[in-house]
């Protein structure tokens, strides 16, 4: 993984000659050449700790076979090993014996039996009988060490993967090995559990059944297991996953090591929310507002939704139809919706984001870097959400590249998980970042010499849901001045926002990140009509909607209400749409005020492709047969093409993606056959780029008058989305929403902390919880985006380029 | 929440500087806190965590190492009997009952009285004065039942210099201002360094 020296050299593994990289260790060598050595401790992805000894093999460096730890010795030249010798067989066989000694061995009731390295190396290496007669070590089994992960102490042979994960990988140092000798054990410290991001990867690395996943407890045996490898789209990173499934249900999701992405790791919300696809509440059949009763939806067959839809759309007319969302759906779902609404509705009014991201033309159109590119720079600035909370796995990733050359300095208003790892975390008041930054590179800070000169990668995006898209801008636009030789990586956390985007899901934008007025004449072919003036973004279709000037809204599995920043816009949309066409999995807020709701399938049940961040694209592949009469939301598009007259004339996934090949200049030359063949195992970057993105100079922001506070808002990785609070054993992971402000604020203003103040915005006035918090900066106010208990979009007015807040006692 | 005194908070963190790494400091801070509330409690490790910036389970993972760490209360007196072989050979496995029976607790038990603790040790490097023990950790060679009967009844009447928890922290670590000396070439040393002069703070 580090840059490995030119030179080879050239060691004897079993009688042949291989080359190995000087520094790396013998197990590593030997795996690349295709003789296993058994193992528990070590793992590729962590340093060799030796603690298990299953590794030993005989080793003769000139002074003759002695037994090393192949995971702690580092080739050297000449040196001569053998993984058959008898003395290694007879290691081999005692250190398992050892391992079995107070392993309870109940395979039987275990969740690892079947799939369990102790039990597959115990036979294929361990000494075929046990001399062990005395009574084991007893614990109470098994103890919970955090809301999703069990511990059996009974089972543990104490290897050090997880712990060694928690500290090294995750940075979440929380279980720890705690007595000695024989009491040895992992432990969480009393009261404080192992509540990482990232505790469900201690379960897939722990090689025998100690730690469990609460959910997959007792749910399937591994033989009965079917297995795909898959995409997770939960965020935008497109982590590989195998997803595996028991009698059509999902049940399992296990990281899949690739290189360019997640190193196998993944977040606990993308390995556990399957639970969401499994659920109850799932949309089964589409529903109709009741004629009788506005109160009341109605089931309905497939025939009549589609044609009160459709009538709808035909009704308003191409200028007053929107579609709202589409980057939770696949590339061919976003391809064939994207080209519904042009070439057959003829509207531009698409959007795939939600008001709560970055125009399309500057995530298309800037350099673009890859997560690679970051983890190797010399410096990533990072200026936008906490990663930590929206991409978790590209903090990991960054997290662990600051332990080599790369060095993290980010900027922003609130504290962040970054902050453990950067070189310097700058705060500044919200909406004030592209000035801040401008001032660190013109200051003579260290800091800017090291960015003007050394490799820079920028992930930007929004710091706050309380900002508009403009600060944002601002930083792009001085990074690009400033910092040329700068990439980027933008922060948009939805599934498949980039490869909606690359779909042409956005006002302006054509497949293949083209605009509008410059359409491919191979799309132009397919297509026949492109509308030529730019349509309206979500902000501007739901004022539009509000002020009457839009009569029918499609939300492509869309929450305005929950998701884009400014609730009360979204609500004064909804309440003077004529129609609102909902698709999707759940009744969310929003879907709950639709007039005809169409139900499509979900995660796990889809296939195609997902493009992440990066630009790069995966494959998705189905799993499972999804519930009652759902379908694909590019059926649905079809459906309704065919209902309004046209015709979309794809009839399969691959058909749509050989149409996008064609008519994307970007995706030119990614074909079917390639993204159906191995290289699609690490994805398949598309790069470059048609569009040049219109950057604003900074600006300065509006001063706060002095009973005001900024009001900034971040989203957690645990809040009250759909998936989550339709996956029993996450929902109850969401904090209450508690608006935090500095002690000196709140003193400033007579409250005290844990009281319930009036907040005022120019949106609403509503009754929230304060808390003070130290590392909250002074003037501004903190409050989580989507928590139970109301989020901070009541308080947001989408139009102003940050928000301020008053607070009252009550 | 807070554990340590304002004095002992004081002290931590001219500890702490001693140390290029905070973490350090961990081991010293513990024996503070032993010394302050004669055994470790929960809110003393997760103040030491906070005090040298890591988590509370990684104070708890090094604590539970040392078995003179004490996680729960001990007695005034804490009494280690040797099991290893040559004890065990000459009868340590009989004085441990003995001493069981005598002061009615089980091995790694506290007296109501809080007066005593009983605990099997390993090999305490007395092998030849066995069957041995030691109390609050120093030695008493060749102990027969009756040795120890009259040891406790004298421990128990007089009031002896020991403190209450029994453990190492009589001696507090004393490093001196000459501990950043560096490497001394060989020619240069004329005698030890000037610290192994010092008097030993008792
Ligand atoms: S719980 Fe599993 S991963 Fe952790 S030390 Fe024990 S065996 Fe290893
Ligand atoms: S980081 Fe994102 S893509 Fe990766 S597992 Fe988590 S949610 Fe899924
Ligand atoms: S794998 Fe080498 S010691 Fe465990
Ligand atoms: S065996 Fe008891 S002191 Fe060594």
């Amino acid at each position: 993984m580090s840059d490995m020296p030119p030179s080879e050299v050239v060691i004897t593994i079993n009688g042949a000659e291989v080359e190995a990289h000087p520094g790396e260790m013998l197990i590593a060598a030997a795996d690349r050449v295709g003789v296993h050595i058994p193992r528990f401790c070590y793992h590729e992805r962590m340093s060799s700790v030796g603690m298990c000894r299953m590794c030993l093999v005989d080793v003769d460096t000139g002074r003759g076979p002695m037994l090393q730890p192949s995971c702690m010795v580092p080739v050297s030249e000449g040196m001569v090993v053998d993984s058959e010798s008898e003395d290694t067989r007879r290691a081999q066989e005692g250190i398992l014996e050892f391992l079995l000694v107070n392993h309870p061995l109940d395979c039987p009731v275990c969740d690892k039996g079947g799939e369990c390295p102790l039990q597959d190396q115990t036979v294929a290496y361990g000494p075929g009988e046990s001399r062990f007669i005395e009574e084991k070590r007893h614990y109470e089994k098994p103890i919970p060490i955090s809301d999703l992960v069990d511990l059996d102490r009974e089972r543990c042979i104490l290897c050090d993967r997880c712990t060694r994960f928690a500290d090294e990988i995750a940075g979440d140092p929380l279980i720890q090995f705690t007595e000695r000798g024989n009491a040895m054990q992992v432990l969480t410290f009393p009261g404080e559990p192992f509540s990482s991001y990232f505790s469900g990867n201690t379960v897939q690395l722990c090689p025998v059944g100690a730690l469990t996943a609460a959910p997959y407890r007792f749910k399937a045996r591994p033989w009965d297991l079917e297995q795909v490898e898959s995409t997770c789209t939960t965020c935008s990173l497109g982590c590989r996953v195998a997803v595996q499934s028991s009698r059509n249900e999902l049940v399992r999701y296990l990281g899949v090591d690739v290189e360019s992405v997640n190193h196998g790791w993944l977040c606990d919300k993308g390995r556990f929310n399957y639970e969401a696809v499994n659920s109850d509440d799932r949309l089964t059949t589409p529903l109709i507002r009741d004629k009788h009763d506005q109160h009341q939806l109605l089931g309905t067959d497939w025939g009549s939704a589609l044609a009160q839809a459709a009538q709808a759309i035909q009704q308003a007319g191409p200028e007053r139809v929107g579609i709202i969302g589409g980057s939770q759906l696949t590339n061919e779902d976003a391809y064939v919706w994207a080209k519904l609404a042009r070439s057959v509705i003829g509207t531009d009014n698409v959007d795939a984001q939600l008001g709560d991201g970055i125009p399309a033309d500057v995530v298309l159109g800037l350099p673009a870097a890859t997560i690679k590119d970051a983890c190797e720079a010399d410096t990533v600035l990072i200026v936008g959400p906490d990663l930590k909370e929206e991409l978790p796995i590209l903090h990991l990733r960054l997290r662990v590249a600051t332990k080599g050359k790369t060095s993290v300095i980010e900027i922003g208003p609130t504290a962040t998980g970054a902050d453990a790892y950067a070189q310097r975390s700058i705060r500044c008041r919200s909406g004030e970042a592209a000035r801040t930054l401008l001032a660190l590179l013109e200051g003579d800070d260290p800091l800017a010499k090291q960015l003007r000169e050394g490799s820079v990668v920028a992930v930007v995006g929004r710091t706050s849901m309380a900002e508009s898209a403009t600060p944002a801008l601002e930083v792009a636009s001085v990074i690009r001045d400033r910092l040329p030789h700068a990439t980027f990586l933008p922060a948009l956390r939805r599934g498949n926002v980039r490869g909606a985007l690359d779909m042409g899901l956005a006002p302006g934008i054509l497949p293949g990140r083209t605009t509008i007025d410059q359409p491919s004449e191979s799309l132009t072919d397919k297509w026949k009509i492109i509308p030529e003036t730019t349509g309206l973004d979500t902000t501007g279709m739901l004022q539009a909607a509000a002020s009457g000037r839009l009569d029918t809204l499609i939300l492509l599995g869309a929450d305005p209400l929950r998701d884009f920043p400014d609730r009360n816009l979204a609500a004064e949309a909804f309440q003077y749409a004529t129609t609102i066409i909902a698709i999707d999995n759940f009744i969310t807020d929003s879907v709950a005020q639709a007039d005809v709701i169409l139900p499509s399938t979900a995660y796990g049940e889809q296939g195609g492709t997902t493009t992440n961040i990066e630009g790069r694209i995966s494959r998705l592949t189905p799993k499972v047969t999804p519930p009652g009469t759902v379908r694909d939301d590019w059926m649905i598009a079809a459906e309704l093409a065919w209902r309004l007259g046209g015709d979309i004339g794809l009839g399969s996934r691959q058909e749509i993606w050989r149409e996008i090949e064609q008519v994307a200049p970007s995706h030119a030359g990614v074909t079917v056959e390639r993204i159906c063949g191995p290289e699609a195992h690490e994805g398949i970057l598309v790069e470059g780029t048609s569009i040049e993105p219109t950057l604003p100079p900074p600006q300065e922001s509006p001063v706060i008058d002095g009973y005001g506070l900024r009001l900034v808002s971040g989203r957690k990785l645990w809040d009250a989305g759909t998936n989550i609070s339709h996956s029993p054993s996450l929902k109850h992971l969401a904090e209450e929403s508690t608006l935090r402000v500095h002690p000196s604020d709140l003193q400033r203003l007579g409250v005290s902390s844990g009281a319930s103040v009036r907040v005022i915005s120019t949106r609403t006035t509503e009754t929230v919880v304060a808390v003070a918090d130290e590392s909250i900066l002074r003037g501004t106010a903190v409050l989580p985006f989507n928590q139970p208990g109301g989020g901070a979009n009541r308080f947001i007015d989408a139009t102003a380029h940050v928000n301020d807040i008053r607070i009252e006692t009550l | 929440m807070k554990f340590f005194t304002e004095e002992h908070l004081e002290l931590a963190d001219a500890i702490i500087a001693r140390y290029p790494k905070p973490r350090s400091a961990m081991i010293p801070l513990l024996h503070l806190a032993q010394e302050q509330a004669g055994w470790i409690t929960d809110d003393a490790m997760a103040e030491i965590a906070e005090l040298v910036g890591t988590s509370s389970a990684e104070v708890l993972g090094t604590c539970s190492f040392y078995e003179m760490f004490k996680r729960s209360p001990v007695g005034k007196y804490v009494i280690n009997i040797c099991t290893t072989m040559s004890c065990a050979l000459l009868g340590a496995g009989e004085l441990m009952e003995h001493a069981e029976r005598r002061l009615g607790v089980r091995a790694g038990g506290t007296t109501e009285d809080g007066m005593f603790t009983i605990e099997g040790a390993e090999c305490q490097a007395a092998c030849t004065e066995a069957p041995c023990l030691q109390v609050n950790y120093r030695h008493r060679y060749r102990v027969t039942s009756d040795q120890f009967d009259s040891m406790i009844e004298e421990l128990a009447s007089t009031n002896h210099d020991v403190p209450d928890h029994g453990v190492l922290s009589r001696i507090r670590q004393h490093i001196p201002e000459d501990r950043f000396v560096g490497a001394v070439p060989p020619e240069d040393v004329v005698s030890s360094p000037a610290w192994m002069h010092d008097e030993k703070v008792d």
